[in-house]
């Protein structure tokens, strides 16, 4: 009897994995009543979970301020935006701009307002290397295609004078869930290399021609610590909190950049265009670290849709206008670089596109 | 009222209701005793609908799960085609999508997890279904056996990453092939462990109901023990020994959280057994939340699929052989 119950506990754990992998996409749609909900006090979003931790302590802030409650699903950009795509949703946060399919979906235009940024540093394992190493994009594209094997490669050595490599075998760890980290990085490694960007491409799961797989920061930090001569990407903040070394990466200027907040805020401080559509990887900017981007808060340019009162669409507005301005004060600490002058200005432009009904929400 | 009454009450029952529809009047039968039949009748009948309606409701719901993948794959295969199965290359970036390396550690995993826990359960099961049946450490084997399969999948992930993989690292720096410490074979190993609980617990129940007729006549007729397990155990009981291990099999084919982690999660197909590799149910956990292409998800979401045929393609070959051990 007693394996009876088991088995019917096996079935049903079965059955369960079975429609875990269904049941994303189908819970989303049945959500449906979240923006038509009756209360205006509280808004719903959902997407990357890169921005899941600023947001949780932005969104406390502002309802000790104003009493404005935010339900934040941290699901991953992909699931925040199909789920603003089925709107089901007030805002949608993703740490990549939508692409052309993406945008083909939606019933109306989306707008995009930055409202942090992140950067992607390089770890590694070099237990017997005590200073922290120098990258250039080059170096970095060719570790990352498989080129160069091992520390002691005469192209690492060359830009790291007096530092003396093992000739351990590189291992490359890299995310094995799409992430707007991986995204990042390939971005970058498309723009500095013609190789890889024919060869791999851009994107938040693409195809590595080597390397393990790890499942989010914690995965690819485990298997660069358990492995000596690993690299790996991992995102700033990540790194920082866990004490993981990172190298310095030259920029497109030739400066060698240590990524930090500062290098960060510097890198998105280039001209942006007006839809804020940009990606910070290479940056122009003579001091800004190179492998960096947006994260941007997803909303529709037309506020009034699935019965939504004008007073939702406000409270929402005047929200994104808070994070935009007063919330960046809460970035730093926890290793997020604040926005730019020239990033806010950027977001207050494109807020004030924002319409109820064709009015203007924010004068 | 006791058990026994109630089963005295029910087996009585069919005697005296074919009476009542034959004769209408019976002295036995009394008004009150009449209306009490009439309501166990009714009730029986409640239940039985009842357990209709819910075996009924399982069959929709394994039906709808595949309705569900077989429709959201469409855009999948209209796209790919039959070639999805043997494509070697899983590119997001191109729409290129191959489930070939996925299935292949799917089934590397699980048949070499399978290979490495089977002795281990049979040998529990013995054990406990022969030589110690009763007593305080029995109990406690049992239940230890049993947490095997209580703990979350998620700590089996981590113990490997912690403890198992940096130990399979130095195994294969000695026998001389890539010391990575992740991949197909860390992979078997935890998966092992984890399917032990389901062969172990179902070859003990069929273990101990071989009759004692049976091995006291091969004893009396001067049998050792080993002898005993061996030709009147073992064979009396090999359907249910297979029906243990083809229930881990199906747990092993699912398993999505410990494989990740010990797997290395790599597309690159593996040259050996020491090589990282991944699993459908792994790419499927991994990649869906940031499936941002329509052709992408529905390509996981035919994985899936693939996943569901295989395991009633496993099981179908494992009802064949345990019928074919049944009649023998």
């Amino acid at each position: 009897m007693n394996f009876m119950g088991k088995s019917v506990i096996a079935v049903f754990a079965l059955i369960s994995l079975a429609s875990c992998s269904g049941g994303g996409s189908s819970e989303n749609k049945n959500d449906s009543t979240a923006t038509g909900s009756s209360s205006n006090n509280t808004l719903i979003g959902a997407g990357s979970s890169f921005d899941n931790p600023l947001f949780s302590k932005m969104f406390a802030e502002y309802n000790k301020a104003t009493g404005l409650k935010v339900n934040y699903q941290s699901v991953g950009s992909g699931a925040g935006i199909s789920q603003l795509t089925n709107k089901t949703i007030d805002f949608g946060a993703s740490d990549a701009p939508m692409n052309a399919k993406q945008d083909s979906a939606v019933s109306s235009p989306v707008l995009h307002i930055p409202v942090t940024a992140g950067a992607v540093v390089i770890s590694y394992n070099l237990p017997e290397v005590k200073d922290t190493i120098l990258l250039t994009s080059s170096v970095l594209a060719d570790i990352f295609l498989g080129k160069i094997k091992n520390w002691n490669d005469p192209k690492i050595a060359n830009i790291n004078k007096g530092v003396k490599f093992p000739s351990t075998a590189i291992l490359i760890a890299h995310r094995s869930d799409g992430s707007g980290t991986s995204n990042i990085f390939t971005t970058y490694l498309s723009k500095v290399s013609e190789e890889w960007n024919t060869k791999v491409g851009k994107g938040s799961s693409v195809n590595w021609p080597v390397g393990l797989g790890g499942k989010g920061n914690e995965g690819v930090a485990g298997l660069i610590k358990q492995t000596p001569g690993a690299i790996g990407y991992i995102e700033l903040a990540y790194a920082v909190q866990n004490n993981m070394p990172y190298s310095k990466v030259q920029n497109k200027a030739g400066n060698f950049i240590t990524p930090n907040i500062a290098s960060v805020t510097a890198a998105a401080d280039v001209s942006i265009p007006a839809d804020s559509k940009i990606s910070l990887t290479n940056t122009d900017a003579a001091n800004g670290y190179p492998i960096a981007g947006f994260s941007w808060v997803l909303i529709y340019k037309e506020q009034k849709y699935n019965n939504r009162s004008s007073a939702r669409a406000e409270n929402l507005l005047k929200l994104l206008s808070w994070m935009v301005h007063d919330g960046q004060q809460f970035s730093g600490a926890l290793n997020y670089a604040p926005l730019s002058a020239e990033a806010v200005s950027t977001a207050d432009a494109i807020l004030k596109s924002a319409t109820y009904d064709g009015k203007t929400i924010l004068q | 009222m006791d058990s026994t009454t109630i089963i005295n009450d029910t087996l009585n029952l069919s005697d005296i209701s074919r009476e009542v529809i034959g004769i209408v009047k019976t002295p036995v039968i009394t008004g009150s005793k009449l209306k009490r039949l009439y309501k166990q009748i009714r009730s029986e009948s409640i239940f039985k609908k009842l357990l209709v309606i819910v075996a009924v409701a399982m069959v929709i719901l394994v039906a709808g799960i595949l309705f569900t993948l077989i429709v959201e794959s469409i855009p999948s295969i209209k796209a790919l085609g039959i070639k999805y199965l043997w494509g070697k290359t899983w590119d997001p970036v191109q729409d290129i999508y191959g489930a070939y390396p996925f299935l292949l550690g799917t089934l590397l995993t699980s048949f070499l997890a399978i290979l490495i826990s089977v002795p281990f359960s049979i040998a529990i099961a013995v054990f406990l279904g022969e030589y110690y049946p009763k007593g305080w450490l029995t109990e406690f084997l049992k239940n230890t056996v049993e947490l095997i399969a209580a703990v979350p999948s998620v700590i089996y992930g981590f113990w490997g990453l912690a403890v198992l993989v940096p130990l399979v690292r130095s195994f294969e720096i000695k026998i001389g092939v890539d010391a990575v410490g992740v991949g197909i074979f860390s992979s078997a190993l935890i998966l092992a462990i984890m399917i032990i609980p389901y062969a172990a617990s179902l070859g003990r129940s069929v273990i101990q109901m071989v009759p004692s007729s049976l091995k006291e006549g091969a004893y009396s007729l001067g049998a050792t023990r080993w002898e005993v397990i061996r030709h009147i155990i073992l064979p009396y009981t090999k359907s249910g020994l297979f029906a243990g291990i083809l229930l881990s099999l199906g747990r092993a084919l699912g398993e999505t959280m410990a494989v990740t982690m010990v797997i290395g999660n790599t597309s690159i197909i593996p040259k050996n057994i020491f090589a990282p590799g991944n699993t459908m149910a792994s790419v499927i956990a991994n990649e869906f939340t940031e499936a941002d292409k329509p052709v992408y998800l529905s390509a996981l979401i035919e994985l899936g699929l693939v996943l569901f045929l295989l395991t009633v393609v496993i099981n179908m070959i494992g009802r064949r052989i345990i019928k074919k051990f049944t009649n023998d």
